[in-house]
Protein backbone atom coordinates (compact mmCIF):
# COMPACT_ATOMS: atom_id res chain seq x y z
CA UNK A 1 0.00 0.00 0.00
CA UNK A 2 2.81 2.11 0.34
CA UNK A 3 3.78 1.93 -3.03
CA UNK A 4 0.34 3.35 -4.14
CA UNK A 5 0.52 6.93 -3.51
CA UNK A 6 4.54 7.73 -4.84
CA UNK A 7 3.15 5.89 -7.79
CA UNK A 8 0.47 8.04 -8.41
CA UNK A 9 2.82 11.24 -7.96
CA UNK A 10 5.18 9.81 -10.09
CA UNK A 11 2.45 9.25 -12.71
CA UNK A 12 1.15 12.29 -12.66
CA UNK A 13 4.84 14.05 -12.91
CA UNK A 14 5.75 11.79 -16.24
CA UNK A 15 2.32 12.82 -17.35
CA UNK A 16 2.90 16.22 -17.01
CA UNK A 17 5.87 15.67 -18.76
CA UNK A 18 4.57 13.94 -21.66
CA UNK A 19 2.07 16.81 -22.24
CA UNK A 20 4.59 20.00 -21.84
CA UNK A 21 7.29 17.95 -24.28
CA UNK A 22 4.45 17.54 -26.99
CA UNK A 23 4.43 13.34 -27.32
CA UNK A 24 0.76 13.40 -26.28
CA UNK A 25 0.22 15.43 -29.54
CA UNK A 26 0.17 13.43 -32.70
CA UNK A 27 0.41 16.10 -35.32
CA UNK A 28 3.59 17.06 -33.47
CA UNK A 29 5.16 13.04 -33.18
CA UNK A 30 4.28 12.57 -37.06
CA UNK A 31 6.07 15.59 -38.14
CA UNK A 32 8.90 14.81 -36.33
CA UNK A 33 9.29 11.66 -38.46
CA UNK A 34 8.05 13.92 -41.75
CA UNK A 35 11.80 14.86 -42.24
CA UNK A 36 10.84 14.89 -46.30
CA UNK A 37 7.73 17.27 -45.12
CA UNK A 38 6.35 19.63 -42.24
CA UNK A 39 9.84 18.28 -40.23
CA UNK A 40 9.61 19.41 -36.62
CA UNK A 41 12.27 18.61 -34.55
CA UNK A 42 10.81 19.40 -31.28
CA UNK A 43 10.65 15.88 -30.30
CA UNK A 44 14.57 15.87 -30.34
CA UNK A 45 15.20 17.67 -27.48
CA UNK A 46 12.21 15.42 -25.77
CA UNK A 47 14.43 12.65 -26.33
CA UNK A 48 17.91 14.71 -25.53
CA UNK A 49 16.64 15.92 -21.98
CA UNK A 50 14.96 12.76 -21.01
CA UNK A 51 18.71 10.76 -21.82
CA UNK A 52 20.13 13.12 -20.17
CA UNK A 53 18.42 13.36 -16.60
CA UNK A 54 17.87 9.68 -16.86
CA UNK A 55 21.53 8.28 -17.53
CA UNK A 56 22.82 10.57 -14.78
CA UNK A 57 19.58 10.00 -12.22
CA UNK A 58 20.06 6.01 -12.71
CA UNK A 59 23.72 6.11 -12.47
CA UNK A 60 23.02 8.03 -8.78
CA UNK A 61 20.25 5.52 -8.01
CA UNK A 62 21.73 2.28 -8.68
CA UNK A 63 24.78 2.73 -7.40
CA UNK A 64 22.79 2.37 -3.56
CA UNK A 65 22.04 -1.41 -2.82
CA UNK A 66 18.37 -1.34 -3.11
CA UNK A 67 15.10 0.84 -3.97
CA UNK A 68 13.49 2.55 -0.81
CA UNK A 69 10.05 1.18 -1.18
CA UNK A 70 11.18 -2.42 -2.52
CA UNK A 71 13.82 -5.45 -2.07
CA UNK A 72 15.20 -4.91 -5.41
CA UNK A 73 15.95 -3.20 -8.65
CA UNK A 74 13.70 -5.09 -10.98
CA UNK A 75 15.70 -5.13 -14.51
CA UNK A 76 15.37 -6.80 -17.53
CA UNK A 77 17.63 -9.62 -17.63
CA UNK A 78 17.59 -10.97 -21.11
CA UNK A 79 20.29 -9.38 -23.60
CA UNK A 80 19.61 -11.42 -26.38
CA UNK A 81 19.18 -9.53 -29.74
CA UNK A 82 16.40 -12.18 -31.45
CA UNK A 83 14.08 -11.40 -33.92
CA UNK A 84 10.91 -11.19 -31.38
CA UNK A 85 12.53 -8.13 -30.41
CA UNK A 86 13.47 -6.51 -34.15
CA UNK A 87 10.42 -7.88 -35.73
CA UNK A 88 8.15 -6.37 -32.81
CA UNK A 89 9.98 -2.69 -32.57
CA UNK A 90 9.48 -2.72 -36.55
CA UNK A 91 6.02 -3.46 -36.32
CA UNK A 92 5.28 -1.26 -33.36
CA UNK A 93 6.98 1.48 -35.39
CA UNK A 94 4.41 1.11 -38.37
CA UNK A 95 1.75 1.47 -35.47
CA UNK A 96 2.80 4.86 -34.26
CA UNK A 97 3.55 5.92 -37.66
CA UNK A 98 0.56 5.79 -38.79
CA UNK A 99 -1.56 6.93 -35.75
CA UNK A 100 1.09 9.42 -33.81
CA UNK A 101 -0.04 8.12 -30.68
CA UNK A 102 2.59 5.75 -28.54
CA UNK A 103 2.05 4.34 -25.12
CA UNK A 104 3.70 6.91 -22.86
CA UNK A 105 1.51 9.44 -25.08
CA UNK A 106 -1.89 8.33 -25.21
CA UNK A 107 -2.46 7.95 -21.88
CA UNK A 108 -2.45 11.34 -20.43
CA UNK A 109 -4.17 12.65 -24.01
CA UNK A 110 -7.13 9.84 -22.10
CA UNK A 111 -7.46 12.91 -19.74
CA UNK A 112 -8.13 15.81 -21.86
CA UNK A 113 -11.69 14.51 -22.97
CA UNK A 114 -11.34 14.09 -26.50
CA UNK A 115 -12.43 10.36 -28.56
CA UNK A 116 -9.27 9.82 -30.31
CA UNK A 117 -6.80 8.78 -27.74
CA UNK A 118 -9.75 5.80 -26.41
CA UNK A 119 -9.66 5.06 -30.07
CA UNK A 120 -6.41 4.28 -30.30
CA UNK A 121 -5.98 3.04 -26.64
CA UNK A 122 -9.04 0.96 -27.15
CA UNK A 123 -7.36 -0.86 -29.96
CA UNK A 124 -3.88 -0.92 -28.51
CA UNK A 125 -4.59 -2.34 -25.29
CA UNK A 126 -6.99 -5.32 -27.16
CA UNK A 127 -3.81 -6.00 -28.97
CA UNK A 128 -1.25 -6.08 -26.18
CA UNK A 129 -4.23 -8.43 -24.05
CA UNK A 130 -4.20 -10.56 -26.93
CA UNK A 131 -1.27 -11.33 -27.33
CA UNK A 132 -0.56 -12.34 -24.10
CA UNK A 133 -3.47 -14.44 -23.55
CA UNK A 134 -2.03 -16.52 -26.88
CA UNK A 135 1.51 -16.56 -25.21
CA UNK A 136 0.33 -17.87 -22.18
CA UNK A 137 -1.52 -20.25 -23.76
CA UNK A 138 1.53 -21.08 -25.81
CA UNK A 139 3.36 -21.72 -23.25
CA UNK A 140 1.24 -24.49 -21.41
CA UNK A 141 0.80 -26.74 -24.79
CA UNK A 142 2.50 -29.67 -24.57
CA UNK A 143 5.73 -29.91 -27.06
CA UNK A 144 4.94 -32.43 -29.48
CA UNK A 145 7.48 -32.07 -32.29
CA UNK B 1 2.04 22.08 -39.72
CA UNK B 2 3.63 22.26 -35.82
CA UNK B 3 5.07 24.89 -34.07
CA UNK B 4 9.25 24.15 -33.09
CA UNK B 5 8.92 24.35 -29.36
CA UNK B 6 12.56 23.08 -28.13
CA UNK B 7 12.16 24.70 -24.44
CA UNK B 8 9.29 23.15 -23.20
CA UNK B 9 10.09 19.74 -25.55
CA UNK B 10 13.24 20.13 -23.65
CA UNK B 11 11.41 21.01 -20.08
CA UNK B 12 9.00 18.29 -20.54
CA UNK B 13 11.76 15.59 -21.22
CA UNK B 14 13.49 16.28 -18.20
CA UNK B 15 10.33 15.49 -16.13
CA UNK B 16 9.87 12.30 -18.22
CA UNK B 17 13.35 11.65 -17.28
CA UNK B 18 12.95 12.61 -13.39
CA UNK B 19 10.39 10.68 -12.87
CA UNK B 20 11.60 7.85 -14.32
CA UNK B 21 14.32 7.86 -11.98
CA UNK B 22 12.30 8.96 -9.02
CA UNK B 23 10.53 5.48 -10.31
CA UNK B 24 13.72 3.70 -10.39
CA UNK B 25 14.64 5.13 -6.37
CA UNK B 26 11.48 4.44 -4.66
CA UNK B 27 9.84 1.29 -6.33
CA UNK B 28 13.13 0.08 -8.66
CA UNK B 29 10.70 -0.40 -11.80
CA UNK B 30 11.54 0.98 -15.26
CA UNK B 31 9.15 3.39 -16.35
CA UNK B 32 7.84 1.44 -19.72
CA UNK B 33 4.33 2.42 -20.07
CA UNK B 34 3.45 -0.40 -22.71
CA UNK B 35 4.87 -2.73 -19.67
CA UNK B 36 2.51 -0.99 -17.30
CA UNK B 37 -0.05 -1.34 -19.02
CA UNK B 38 0.34 -5.10 -19.71
CA UNK B 39 1.21 -5.82 -15.91
CA UNK B 40 -2.90 -5.08 -16.03
CA UNK B 41 -3.88 -7.09 -18.15
CA UNK B 42 -5.24 -10.95 -18.29
CA UNK B 43 -3.86 -14.03 -17.89
CA UNK B 44 -3.44 -12.34 -13.77
CA UNK B 45 -1.35 -14.03 -11.50
CA UNK B 46 -3.02 -14.90 -8.31
CA UNK B 47 -2.02 -14.02 -4.38
CA UNK B 48 -1.22 -10.98 -2.30
CA UNK B 49 1.87 -10.01 -4.40
CA UNK B 50 0.81 -10.02 -8.18
CA UNK B 51 -2.37 -7.90 -6.52
CA UNK B 52 0.16 -5.34 -4.99
CA UNK B 53 2.30 -4.96 -8.55
CA UNK B 54 -1.11 -3.89 -9.81
CA UNK B 55 -2.07 -1.96 -7.35
CA UNK B 56 0.99 0.30 -8.27
CA UNK B 57 0.53 0.37 -11.68
CA UNK B 58 -2.78 1.26 -11.80
CA UNK B 59 -1.81 3.98 -9.48
CA UNK B 60 0.69 5.15 -11.76
CA UNK B 61 -1.61 5.22 -14.62
CA UNK B 62 -4.34 6.98 -12.63
CA UNK B 63 -1.99 9.75 -12.26
CA UNK B 64 -0.50 9.83 -15.76
CA UNK B 65 -4.47 10.18 -16.39
CA UNK B 66 -4.93 13.02 -13.86
CA UNK B 67 -2.12 15.11 -15.51
CA UNK B 68 -3.62 17.56 -17.88
CA UNK B 69 -5.11 18.71 -14.89
CA UNK B 70 -1.66 19.73 -13.63
CA UNK B 71 -1.01 21.85 -16.77
CA UNK B 72 -4.88 23.59 -16.04
CA UNK B 73 -3.58 24.42 -12.36
CA UNK B 74 -0.65 25.70 -14.04
CA UNK B 75 -1.70 27.74 -17.18
CA UNK B 76 -5.11 28.29 -16.60
CA UNK B 77 -5.80 25.86 -19.81
CA UNK B 78 -5.80 22.20 -21.01
CA UNK B 79 -2.62 21.75 -23.03
CA UNK B 80 -4.32 21.54 -27.12
CA UNK B 81 -3.64 18.03 -29.31
CA UNK B 82 -4.12 17.72 -32.91
CA UNK B 83 -4.91 14.17 -34.14
CA UNK B 84 -4.64 14.76 -38.28
CA UNK B 85 -5.64 10.49 -38.24
CA UNK B 86 -8.40 8.91 -39.64
CA UNK B 87 -10.52 6.66 -37.44
CA UNK B 88 -9.63 3.76 -38.81
CA UNK B 89 -6.40 4.72 -39.03
CA UNK B 90 -6.48 5.30 -35.52
CA UNK B 91 -7.67 1.59 -34.77
CA UNK B 92 -5.10 -0.02 -37.18
CA UNK B 93 -2.23 2.13 -35.36
CA UNK B 94 -3.55 1.06 -32.05
CA UNK B 95 -3.37 -2.80 -32.94
CA UNK B 96 -0.41 -2.44 -34.70
CA UNK B 97 1.21 -0.57 -32.14
CA UNK B 98 -0.24 -3.03 -29.52
CA UNK B 99 1.19 -6.43 -31.08
CA UNK B 100 4.57 -4.56 -31.91
CA UNK B 101 5.27 -3.45 -28.33
CA UNK B 102 4.15 -6.80 -26.58
CA UNK B 103 6.84 -8.67 -28.64
CA UNK B 104 9.59 -5.82 -28.20
CA UNK B 105 8.91 -5.93 -24.49
CA UNK B 106 8.79 -2.40 -24.67
CA UNK B 107 8.01 1.27 -26.46
CA UNK B 108 9.12 4.82 -26.18
CA UNK B 109 9.59 5.04 -22.67
CA UNK B 110 10.67 1.45 -21.93
CA UNK B 111 13.21 1.35 -24.89
CA UNK B 112 13.50 4.63 -25.47
CA UNK B 113 14.62 6.62 -22.11
CA UNK B 114 14.70 4.16 -19.58
CA UNK B 115 16.82 0.94 -21.60
CA UNK B 116 19.11 3.50 -23.76
CA UNK B 117 19.97 5.25 -20.63
CA UNK B 118 21.04 1.86 -19.05
CA UNK B 119 22.95 1.33 -22.33
CA UNK B 120 20.64 -1.70 -23.02
CA UNK B 121 21.67 -3.61 -26.16
CA UNK B 122 18.04 -4.73 -26.72
CA UNK B 123 16.89 -1.16 -26.25
CA UNK B 124 19.07 0.94 -28.37
CA UNK B 125 18.43 -1.87 -31.29
CA UNK B 126 14.60 -1.91 -30.57
CA UNK B 127 15.11 1.97 -30.35
CA UNK B 128 16.52 2.39 -33.89
CA UNK B 129 14.39 -0.28 -35.43
CA UNK B 130 11.12 1.97 -34.29
CA UNK B 131 12.66 4.78 -35.33
CA UNK B 132 13.40 3.89 -39.10
CA UNK B 133 9.83 2.49 -39.39
CA UNK B 134 7.87 4.89 -37.59
CA UNK B 135 9.54 7.47 -40.13
CA UNK B 136 9.13 4.98 -42.94
CA UNK B 137 5.45 4.56 -42.37
CA UNK B 138 5.17 8.29 -42.16
CA UNK B 139 7.04 8.58 -45.47
CA UNK B 140 4.83 6.09 -47.33
CA UNK B 141 1.75 7.57 -45.90
CA UNK B 142 2.20 11.27 -46.25
CA UNK B 143 4.35 11.53 -49.60
CA UNK B 144 3.47 7.68 -51.53
CA UNK B 145 0.15 7.04 -50.41
CA UNK B 146 -0.64 11.13 -50.44
CA UNK B 147 -2.84 11.22 -47.37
Amino acid sequence: MTRILPAFLIGLLFGTGILLSGMANPAKVLNFFDIAGTFDPSLAFVMGAALIVTVIGYRLVMARPAPVLAAGFSLPGTTRLDLRLIGGSALFGIGWGLAGFCPGGVVPALGLGRSEPFVFAGAMVAAIAAIRLVEAWRVRQPQTA
Amino acid sequence: MSEFTPFSSAAGGALIGLSAVMLMALLGRIAGISGIIGGLLPPYATGSVAAAERGWRLAFLVGMIASPLVLLAATGSLPQIEVPVSLPMLVAGGLIAGVGVSYASGCPSGHGVCGMARFSKRSITATLTFMATTAATVFIVRHIAGA
